[in-house]
């Protein structure tokens, strides 16, 4: 029986003693302990889920530069067209300028030809008319030096004319 | 430089742990082959006593250091009678006189004290007891002094380990920090909060502290030598002060679903006149339960353990060493789990009435 009988002692000094650990130990101890705990959690929690974030942006700008990658390797097809269209179109272009301007060309030297040949060709007809001139003239000289042939020929005119 | 060698070699480890071991196991046939001889040629060998003798508490510290004489420290004597306060040493009442021998008596300031039976008495000048003397006892008992052996050890241990968690804040934990940390997490995660909820987080200090005041109680009731060798997680006064605590927070914290359930259940009304009793027994029962189980608990184990060791004395050969021996070490490694196990359901217990009390939605 004696056993089971709490001692009023004991009971006021476990009581005393528990209060004190419990203040002691709650106030120093457990408080920091579990505080620490807890921000050790959130720590850990929180860099989980920023590797997570992180995770998720370095998708995101994979995808990103991907899709830039794309689109620049089509701007550069479609740049690259439009050069060999340009390029086509000024051949092109050019081949029928030059064309053109051959032509062009063509046609004012033949005109260049023409007045040069009218212009030569009156000068020689100048040229053969003077020479002309002037031989009629050596040879009437020639002709009248003598007054018998000029009597001839007055003679054999007249005979050929009738009248 | 050449003892640290000797201390840090891989055989000495094991062979310092088996000598602790064999110290362990051989200590208290020593002392009790000490007390034996000393009793021997008086009268027979009582194990009832020797046993009652360590599970209860007494006035006299014996301080048994292992092949070493068993030493008795005189603790302090503090009365509260009906005539004043009363301190003086228990030597003055001859804690170990001899038996057969009458008990000194001491002769105080307001009355004459004699102990008999451990229990201090208000005696005339002649040694009859004085009937209407009112004597409170609140010396300072063996248990008390374990107490707070248990307690400094306690404080020592977690200051310790909150001045690391300061230190090394953010970082992983190490040494002691990192043998602790699991069960203080154990009984945050697996214990208070499954139990209590979301509120679980006010209680923390009060189950932690409750925890490991039981452990360690436990613990030191096991080592059957100095720091140890005492019997307070199995005594009725230690583990009802804890269950009292238990009491009075778990009713403090109790919510109106909690009230309501125990005052006005939802039952036809002439149930009430016998439900509202149990319910109200149901309060102090659970609490009771927790008292006694703690109590028989630890108190079984002891017994068991210094009742194996009594049979060598009862057979009067040290053959008998050789098996209960073994048996006493089965037993304590069984007490080892127990030490952990009752500190474990003590705490789950509590924390699973302070859920009951603080639940939101009852029924």
């Amino acid at each position: 029986m004696e056993l089971v009988t709490p001692n009023l002692g004991l009971v006021v000094w476990t009581t005393v003693s528990f209060a004190i650990l419990l203040f002691l130990l709650g106030k120093f101890a457990w408080k920091p302990i579990l505080g620490a705990l807890n921000d050790r959690e959130r720590f850990i929690e929180d860099s989980l889920s920023k590797a997570e974030a992180a995770k998720d942006e370095m998708a995101r700008l994979t995808n990103e530069n991907e899709s830039l990658l794309k689109q620049a390797r089509a701007e550069r097809d479609h740049i690259l067209s439009d050069a060999r269209k340009v390029k086509e179109q000024m051949i092109v272009d050019a081949k029928e300028l030059a064309h053109k301007e051959g032509a062009r060309m063509i046609e004012l030297a033949r005109v260049e030809i023409n007045n040069q040949k009218s212009i030569a060709m009156a000068d020689v007809k100048n040229q053969v008319a003077t020479l002309s001139l002037q031989i009629a003239e050596k040879v009437l000289r020639k002709q009248f030096e003598d007054h018998q042939k000029q009597d001839e020929l007055v003679s054999q005119l007249l005979k050929e004319v009738k009248l | 430089m050449n003892n640290s060698s000797i201390l840090n070699s891989k055989i000495f480890k094991p062979l310092l742990i088996s000598a602790l071991f064999l110290l362990f196991c051989v200590k208290p046939t020593l002392s009790f082959s000490q007390e034996k001889a000393a009793e021997a040629s008086e009268k027979p060998f009582d194990p009832k006593e020797v046993v009652f003798e360590h599970i209860g508490d007494s006035h006299s510290w014996p301080v048994s250091i292992p092949f070493m004489e068993e030493h008795f420290v005189s603790l302090p004597i503090i009365l509260y009678t009906d005539k004043g306060l009363e301190i003086f040493s228990s030597e003055k009442l001859g804690f170990h006189h001899e038996e057969g021998h009458e008990a000194p008596i001491y002769k105080g300031e307001h009355y004459s004290y004699k102990l008999e039976n451990k229990k201090i008495l208000a005696v005339n000048e002649a040694g009859e007891v004085i009937k209407d003397a009112k004597i409170y006892d609140f010396s300072i008992t063996r248990n008390v002094i374990s107490m707070w052996m248990g307690m400094i050890v306690l404080l020592i241990v977690f200051f310790s380990i909150t001045s690391a968690y300061k230190k090394r804040a953010g970082k992983a934990p190490k040494g002691l920090q990192a043998l602790l940390e699991p069960v203080i997490l154990f009984v945050r995660d697996d214990v208070a909060i499954p139990n209590i909820g979301v509120k679980y987080a006010k209680y923390m200090p009060l189950l932690l502290t409750i925890f490991f005041f039981i452990l360690i109680n436990n613990l030191l009731g096991l080592v059957p030598f100095f720091p140890g060798g005492f019997n307070l997680t199995g005594n009725i006064a230690v583990t009802m002060v804890l269950s009292a605590i238990v009491l009075i927070v778990v009713n403090f914290s109790g919510n109106k679903y909690y009230w309501k359930h125990i005052f006005a259940p939802g039952i036809p009304l002439w149930l009430y006149p016998i439900m509202v009793p149990v319910e109200i027994i149901g309060i102090l029962s659970k609490p009771f339960a927790l008292m006694i189980r703690l109590f028989a608990n630890i108190t079984a184990g002891h017994i068991i353990v210094l009742s194996l060791i009594s049979l060598i004395f009862i057979f009067k050969t040290a053959w008998m060493a050789t098996v209960s021996v073994p048996f006493v070490v089965f037993m304590d490694c069984i007490e080892l789990l127990v030490a952990f196990l009752q500190a474990f359901i003590f705490t789950m217990l509590t924390s699973l009435f302070i859920g009951m009390a603080v639940e939101e939605h009852h029924h």
